[in-house]
């Protein structure tokens, strides 16, 4: 399935223009800002759209083809609509033989949709990922790319179904709320959402060594005084 | 129990704070900084090579001595690029300490940009772990407000800049010069070496690339002394590391202990194999690294004895699989995962994940031969070594290991006709019904 060119108000795109540029400026090289451009992109459309890919080209002075060479090259960047929710279950061997396997195969006859497909309402779409750097969690779920650690398939299911619903929804580690697919782009992209200061800081797993030193009285020698 | 842990880098995480720079400050974050900048850049790069700090990213190249590779006085600009793109599979410390910390990582930038007389840096982190880039975007504005980055850094006359660059989802991204080549905006593939990125790195500039454990262990150097650093650990793998323990464990999560300290004594810390369970094997630093059996729990877990064991410690990435794991599906799941991530830009990691991928998923079915066990082994004979860099050599791994140590294993797929084993008895819910 091919998308339409989405094309963008001429306000739309003047704003656009003036993020690329702000992006662009943060490198000794303006190529430099294509891949979060293409995150902006994202943030826009959803996915990386013909339009998207014109306007990076435009805006860094190279072809759509080199654009459209660098946007296939990466699994973040979609050629179809995201659903406003991206669900993606890690399937990677730790958290497969963990239970992710039987997670992936509940959530996805749960919604009725495979990997990199969204639903028709257009509020879930869910993939097969890789490691996501969290195996102490497993099973992890991930959704717009915030933590859901230690799954169950039950857990999952009515994760998407709370997701489906329209409720607010908090990751384990992460924001105190998931926000949608293209609010996440933007953040990407490098514009901040002013949400760095929500949540834990830690995880349990991740404070288990550091307890039990505590709990043992273990510690680093002390060193030169500073 | 010989060894204990050593929280240097985790300690501190378990203030609700930790992230913020107040928090951070309040545990004497940012006074190694001003140390720092009242010491000659040279005597800092001999203070890196004193320490014998090592690269955390898995290669373990001495971070000094990759410093002191730097042309000094060439009239180019220098780069420090951070590898955060900690995609491994069962590699999982650099994203909890961006989570709880990420201003050591930025203090640990300010001076080993300092160090190499690079006034720009990068953090290059993957786009997979949307609160983590927000923690960095939030430390980064942070520190710009304090006067820990931008131009007179503290008054040292110091300029320097940092930026946040989000990657879009390609574990290639984790090779240096994959890294280097997605940092400029091209499709991330590995460049042929030499040159090596201290000569023509980021824009054909001297460029240090470092892991996210290596740079933020700086601070510590440089505020408790080279020897300090030196003392912990073994004669050749110095300091301390987070040792992150994942799968069938009873208390999985992050232990930062001396270089050295064995799997039996992490193990015995972390509770144990989990209850009615036994260690079948396990990988020393991610898939990438051979795995190890039972025969391994006293094994130093330091680069050296990692390696006369035959495998490598990479990230101390601990995936601890008990006998319910059938080594064969583990392996089909790590063939499909080299042969999706193979950048494709060299033929024998490319075609070769592809066969080999196809050949153990054959043998996962039951449908195989013994000859398909020789096919696998001798394919990866012929990969390794063969491409432009380690993606084709890490897929050889964990194929040449198990069946190095669980041969039968292969065998009694194809005589039972398919796996013999219930994965549902691997799971965390395994008995819980």
């Amino acid at each position: 399935m091919t998308q339409e060119s989405t094309g963008w108000e001429p306000e739309a795109r003047e704003a656009l223009e003036r993020d690329a540029k702000e992006i662009m400026a943060r490198y000794p090289k303006p190529r430099s800002a294509l891949l979060p451009m293409l995150h902006l992109v994202q943030s826009v459309d959803g996915y990386v759209s013909d339009t998207g890919i014109e306007f990076c080209a435009e805006m860094l002075g190279i072809t759509p083809a080199e654009v459209t060479g660098v946007a296939t090259f990466y699994t973040q960047y979609r050629r179809e609509p995201a659903g406003e929710y991206h669900v993606g279950v890690c399937i990677n061997t730790l958290c497969a033989v963990m239970g992710g396997d039987e997670i992936w195969r509940s959530v996805s006859d749960h919604v009725g949709v495979g990997h990199d497909q969204a639903t028709e309402d257009g509020m879930i779409s869910i993939e097969r990922i890789e490691c996501n750097a969290a195996c102490d969690f497993a099973p992890v779920v991930m959704v717009n790319w915030e933590f859901f650690d230690n799954m169950t398939p039950e857990k999952s299911k009515g994760l998407v179904d709370d997701l489906r619903a329209g409720k607010e929804v908090a990751p384990t580690r992460g924001a105190t709320s998931v926000c949608g697919f293209k609010q996440m782009s933007r953040v990407l992209a490098g514009f901040p959402d002013g949400r760095g200061r929500e949540g834990v800081q830690a995880g349990p797993e991740s404070l288990r060594g550091l307890e039990l030193a505590k709990e043992k009285g273990w510690k680093a020698a002390e060193g030169e005084a500073p | 129990m010989t060894t204990t842990l050593t929280p240097v880098l985790t300690r501190g995480w378990d203030e609700a704070d930790s992230f913020t720079l107040a928090g951070y400050q309040r545990g004497g974050g940012y006074r190694a900084l001003r140390k720092a900048l009242a010491i000659p850049p040279d005597d800092l790069v001999q203070m890196g090579k004193d320490s014998g700090l090592r690269g955390r990213g898995g290669a373990g190249f001495p971070a000094g001595m990759k410093w002191a590779f730097i042309p000094q006085g060439d009239g180019k600009p220098h780069y420090l690029v951070v590898n955060a793109d900690e995609s491994e599979p069962g590699t999982c410390k650099d994203v909890p300490l961006m989570m709880a910390n990420p201003h050591v990582l930025i203090e640990g930038i300010v001076i080993s940009s300092y160090a190499i007389r690079a006034n720009h840096a990068f953090i290059y982190v993957r786009g997979e772990v949307l609160h983590v880039v927000r923690r960095l975007q939030e430390a980064v504005r942070e520190a710009y407000e304090a006067g820990f980055l931008g131009t007179n850094i503290l008054g040292s006359g110091f300029d320097m800049e940092l930026t946040v660059h989000t990657g879009a989802g390609a574990y290639i991204c984790g090779e240096e010069t994959a890294l280097l080549d997605s940092l400029e905006g091209y499709r991330g593939q590995p460049r042929l070496k030499p040159p090596f990125p201290a000569v023509a790195g980021l824009y054909a500039c001297p460029t240090v690339v470092n892991n996210v454990e290596t740079i933020a262990s700086v601070p510590g150097i440089i505020e408790r002394g080279a020897d300090w650093f030196a003392d912990m650990g073994t004669e050749k793998s110095k300091g301390h590391g987070i040792f992150s323990l994942s799968g069938h464990v009873t208390r999985p999560g992050q232990y930062e202990a001396p270089l050295g300290i064995t799997l039996r004594e992490l193990l015995e810390m972390a509770g144990g194999v989990r209850a009615g369970h036994r260690l079948k094997f396990w990988t020393p630093g991610g898939s990438s690294t051979p795995i190890l059996t039972d025969e391994h729990l006293d094994v130093p877990l330091d680069y050296e004895s990692v390696g006369a064991a035959g495998s490598m410690l990479g990230t101390r990435a601990l995936q601890i699989f008990d006998e319910t794991t059938c080594v064969v599906r583990a392996v089909l799941r790590w063939s499909e995962f080299y042969a999706h991530e193979s950048c494709g830009k060299c033929t024998p990691c490319r075609e070769g994940t592809f066969w080999l991928k196809q050949i153990v998923a054959r043998l996962e079915k039951g449908e195989g031969t013994e000859e398909d066990i020789e096919r696998i082994v001798e394919i990866s004979k012929n990969m390794f070594g063969r491409s432009f860099c380690a993606l084709g050599d890490s897929l050889i791994s964990p194929i040449g290991s198990s069946v190095k140590y669980f041969r039968d294993e292969y065998i009694q797929h194809f005589e039972h006709g398919g796996c013999p084993f219930d994965p549902a008895a691997s799971t965390v819910w395994a008995g819980q019904e």
